[in-house]
Order: structure tokens, then sequence, then C-alpha cells
């Protein structure tokens, strides 16, 4: 039944980004590394895609030229149909690492983007305040990163894109350096405000679980040299609590995803 | 006890830690009264402390001491700020624009091994004996090290801070101004501490040749007159000094970047 929903479902709603024939070679000082071979797919408005794949299969590559930080070596981006040309606020990004500004406090960091774009200072403390409800740290607005957990800082990372209203937003293993328990919580916390911010949403994981539990659809990638194999749509119901983990609709999921990065994995092996 | 003070990065009391640095200061003026007191040394060369201590007190009060401490830290002060207004922008462009370190690098790196005292007769040459000469001592002595300092502090920026700020909006030049700056910020103010202290260093250098006032002049005045005690007291004033502009720079630190500290105090 899974099977029969992967390759080329219709596609409802337009495309919000589209990734055409993208690929990228790097040149190092051993020669030329081929991160992602031409790859295209496109994200429908307000979809939650997840990407997976084995380590080292470009994955981070692929996020890293839609949000204009890399330059892809061949194809185009479009976001809204229009060719993107380097990073800007349209589209929102979440790393691995810790990447909260350590000398502002949690609603300094908020609302960054925003002073930069010359919102007042009213407008600013209602959408500070808005956001700290939605990642559930009211109170903690003015610590310094510092002071709190990782989830914590990664909850005012997410607020910190959201804050700026982008039309995507590009998360790249967020919850990589979070222990298990943490990381269940942020699933459910972003879930949360994904479907408040209604917006489109480009998530990429290791974690199996993770990658079936958010998503819409999960594209596997292959091993390196990194292409899309499959994009497989995950059709349980939302919105989805902790317990869909349990249930045998989500087991079977798994154990597709689970063989097919298995055969990649042992291929980068 | 004793085993726990001695296991590699543990923590220890803070009285402890105050009692070992009090006990060495009394080691080391125990080793000077046995070797003054005793009279192992000769007085001609080192003097007991309590006739330093008696100098002290009366260049002190005859006025000597001050003046002279006054000439020489506008001496610093003034070399030194010349060389950290240029080096801090260009410590910045150089550690986030490839192109200035490509262009300033090699150059800078180049100069910093020529001794800065030995620009001095050449400065001679070129602007005299007046005060210009001896600042500039001052400026050749800290300004390029401390420019590769600064750069180095800039290059240590997380890059991914940039990266996001760009995700955020921000333009070329306020990743400068709201990234990179504040994120180098204490960098900057501890490399300052550390190089003002060697700009004392260079001080005595500058005011050896030439000069006919400041702490290095009494120093070789009191040299050249048989007068160990009245040395020894202008080097305890300038290590003295540089000990409390050093406290001071920590204390600037300490109150502008309690984000750095957990406790946030
Ligand atoms: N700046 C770079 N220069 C050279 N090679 C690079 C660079 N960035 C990535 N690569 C190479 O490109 C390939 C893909 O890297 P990428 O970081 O996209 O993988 P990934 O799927 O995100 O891996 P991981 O799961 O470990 O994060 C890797 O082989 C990597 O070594
Ligand atoms: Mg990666």
């Amino acid at each position: 039944m899974v099977t029969a929903a992967t390759m080329n479902s219709p596609l409802i709603g337009t495309p919000k980004l589209e990734i055409k024939d993208v690929g990228k070679i790097f040149k190092t000082k051993s020669g030329e590394t081929t991160a992602l071979e031409k790859t295209s797919f496109t994200i429908n408005d307000g979809e939650f895609v997840t990407i997976l794949g084995p380590s080292g299969c470009g994955k981070s590559t692929v996020l890293r030229i839609v949000a204009g930080l890399e330059e892809a070596t061949s194809g185009q981006v479009l976001l809204d149909g229009e060719v993107i040309n380097g990073p800007g606020p349209d589209r929102g990004m979440v790393f691995q690492s810790y990447t909260l500004f350590p000398w502002l406090n949690v609603k300094e960091n908020i609302t960054f983007g925003l002073k930069l774009n010359g919102v007042s200072q009213k407008e600013r403390e209602d959408v500070a305040r808005h956001y700290l409800q939605l990642i559930g740290l009211e109170g903690f607005e003015n610590h310094y990163p510092i002071q709190l957990s990782g989830g914590m800082k990664q909850r005012v990372a997410i607020a910190r894109a959201l804050a700026n209203d982008p039309k995507i937003l590009l998360m790249d293993e967020p919850f990589g350096a979070l222990d298990a328990q943490t990381r269940n919580i942020m699933q459910e916390v972003l879930l949360k405000a994904w479907e408040e911010s209604k917006k489109t949403i480009l998530f990429i994981t290791h974690d199996v679980d993770e990658s079936i539990f958010l998503a819409d659809s999960v594209y596997v990638m292959s091993a390196r040299p990194g292409r899309l194999k499959k994009k497989v749509p995950i059709s349980i119901e939302r919105p989805r609590g902790f317990s869909v983990k349990g249930t045998v609709e989500f087991a079977a999921y798994k154990e597709e995803l689970l063989s097919l990065i298995r055969e990649e994995s042992l291929k980068s092996i | 006890m004793l085993a726990k003070w001695f296991t590699p990065n543990k923590e220890i009391p803070k009285s402890v830690y105050t009692s070992a640095g009090l006990i060495t200061f009394l080691l080391f003026l125990v080793f000077w009264s046995v070797l003054s007191y005793g009279g192992i040394v000769n007085p001609l060369f080192l003097p007991t402390p309590t006739v330093v201590l008696a100098t002290a007190i009366d260049l002190l009060f005859n006025g000597e001491l001050l003046s002279n401490i006054g000439i020489s830290f506008t001496r610093v002060l003034v070399g030194f700020l010349v060389a950290a207004l240029i080096g801090i922008p260009l410590g910045i462009l150089m550690g986030s624009l490839k192109i200035m370190e490509g262009a300033f690098e090699p150059i800078i790196g180049f100069i910093r091994y020529m001794p800065a005292s030995a620009f001095i007769p050449l400065l001679i040459l070129w602007i005299g004996l007046g005060e210009s000469e001896k600042m500039s001592v001052i400026f050749l002595g800290t300004f390029f090290q401390l420019t590769l300092m600064i750069m180095d502090v800039t290059k240590n920026v997380q890059n991914e801070l940039i990266e996001v700020s760009y995700t955020l909006g921000a333009k070329k030049l306020q990743v400068f101004t709201k990234v990179i700056l504040p994120a180098a910020l204490p960098g900057i103010v501890d490399t300052l501490r550390i190089t003002f202290g060697w700009a004392w260093t260079y001080l005595v250098v500058a005011e050896i040749v030439g000069a006919s006032s400041g702490l290095g002049y009494m120093i070789m005045q009191a040299s050249r007159f048989l007068q160990p005690d009245k040395i020894i007291v202008g080097i305890l004033i300038i290590g003295l000094l540089g000990l409390l502009t050093d406290m001071i720079f920590k204390a600037i630190y300490r109150a502008s970047f309690s984000w750095m500290r957990k406790d946030g105090f």
C-alpha cells in the first residue's frame, strides 16, 4: 500500500520550492568530490518534508544550496517561482550546532531579524511574546544562551527563524545533538509550531522515527554521490501525538524506510 | 586534602588559591632579605628592602616619582592608543576579509620580527628626540602584534553565527557590526590587556635613549650614579602600573561580558 503511493503521487497545491537538476562538486586538494548528483524535487506550500539519508550523502549540501550559503555547480533553486541567489531572510535556517548569538538574551535573539529590518520595539515585543509562548519558554526572555539547556537553545533557534516570517524553514539535523527524551519533546514542539505557523519546512535527519513522525513526505537519499532515491508520502493522520510512534501504521513506514536506508548505508561503508 | 589540591584541572577553595599566590610573594621577599640583610650580596648591588622602601617614600614626597609616572604613563597610553585605534579595525578586516589578510598579513608578519628598539636611531633621525619619538617606539612595539592577534580573534568567530545572520536578513555591513564585532569583542578586550602589558616593557627601551624624563630615564640615571635602590623602585613601579592596568582591563571584561557566565554576575 505504501509502495503504491510512493513515486509521483499527484501534487496537491502549488510548488513552493523547486530544486531543478541541482548538483554540487567540491574541489579539494585531493581532487574533486561529487557531493550531490543532479537532483530534482519540489516541495508544496505548507508541506513538511524530511530528507533521510546515510552520513555524507549530501543532505547538508542540498540544504545549504537552498539557503544560498553554498553555490550549486549545476541547476537552480526556485522559491515561489523565483530563482534564488545568495542567502536571504525568506529562507530561515536552524543548524545542528547551537547558533544563538551568545551576547543577546532570548528575546533579543528571537527578534534579531526583525530589528535588522527596522521593526518597531513595540511590535518586536509582541512577536517575541508570541513565539516564547509557542515554544514554551515564557519567563526565559531575559536569559542568555549560556544559561539554557541544549533543547531550550534549539527552541529559541526555531523561534528566531519563525519570527522572521520566512517562506520556508530549513532545518539541518536540529535535534541531532540532543538526548532521546528531549528530542521527542522537541519534535512535538516543532509540529505544534508548524501547525500554527503553516510554514513550509525542509528538515534533514538521520533518524528514521523522526523523519516519519514529522513528515508529510520523507525523501530518501542514496549514498554518496547523493541523489534522491525515493519519495515516501506519510499519510498518518494529524495532529500527531507521540503515541502514533507505537502504531502498526508507523511500524510499516519504519520498516520500509529502514530497509531503504540499510541498502544505502551498506553502499557507503 | 593535599592530594586534592594536586589533581589536574580540579577546583580548589578560593582561600587556598589566594594563599598560594601570597606565599610565592613572601618566599621571594624572604630570599631577597636573606641575600641583603645577611650580607651575602654587596649592598652596592642589592640594597635591603628597607632601603628600597625608604627611597620609594623619599621619591614620592619630593615629587620626582609622580612626575615621572605621569610622563611615562602618557607616553605609553598615547602610543598604545594609536596602535589600538588602527590595529583593531585593521585586524577585524584582516580576520574577516581574505583580501585584506592577503594584502597585510605578509608585511605585518615581516615587520613584527624587526625589533622596535632597532628603529630608535631611525626615529630620532626622522622625528627628533621629542615625545612623538617615544610614543612611536611604543607604537612600533605593540601595533603589529596587536593587529595580528585581533585578526586571529576575528577569524575564530564561529562561521555559523555569520551564516545564520545572513539567513535572518543581515547585509554585509550588518554582519560586521551586529555579529563579528560583538562576537569578537571579548577577545579584543583581552588582546588589549595583553598588549598593553607589552607597551610597558617598551617604555624603558624608549626612555633609555635620548630622554630627560620618565621612569626609564630615572632608572638609567640611577644606574649611572650607582643607586640600585632607585633602580629597583623604578622597576617595581613599572610592574605595579602594569599590574594596575591589567586589573582595570579585567574589570572592564567582567563588567561587559556577563553573558559569558552562567550565573550572569
Ligand atoms: N566544503 C566542502 N569541501 C569539500 N568537501 C565537502 C565540503 N562540504 C561537504 N563536503 C563533502 O561532500 C559530501 C557531502 O557532505 P554533506 O555535509 O552534505 O553530507 P551530509 O549528508 O550532510 O552528512 P552528515 O549526515 O554527516 O551531516 C561529503 O563527502 C563531504 O565530505
Ligand atoms: Mg550534514
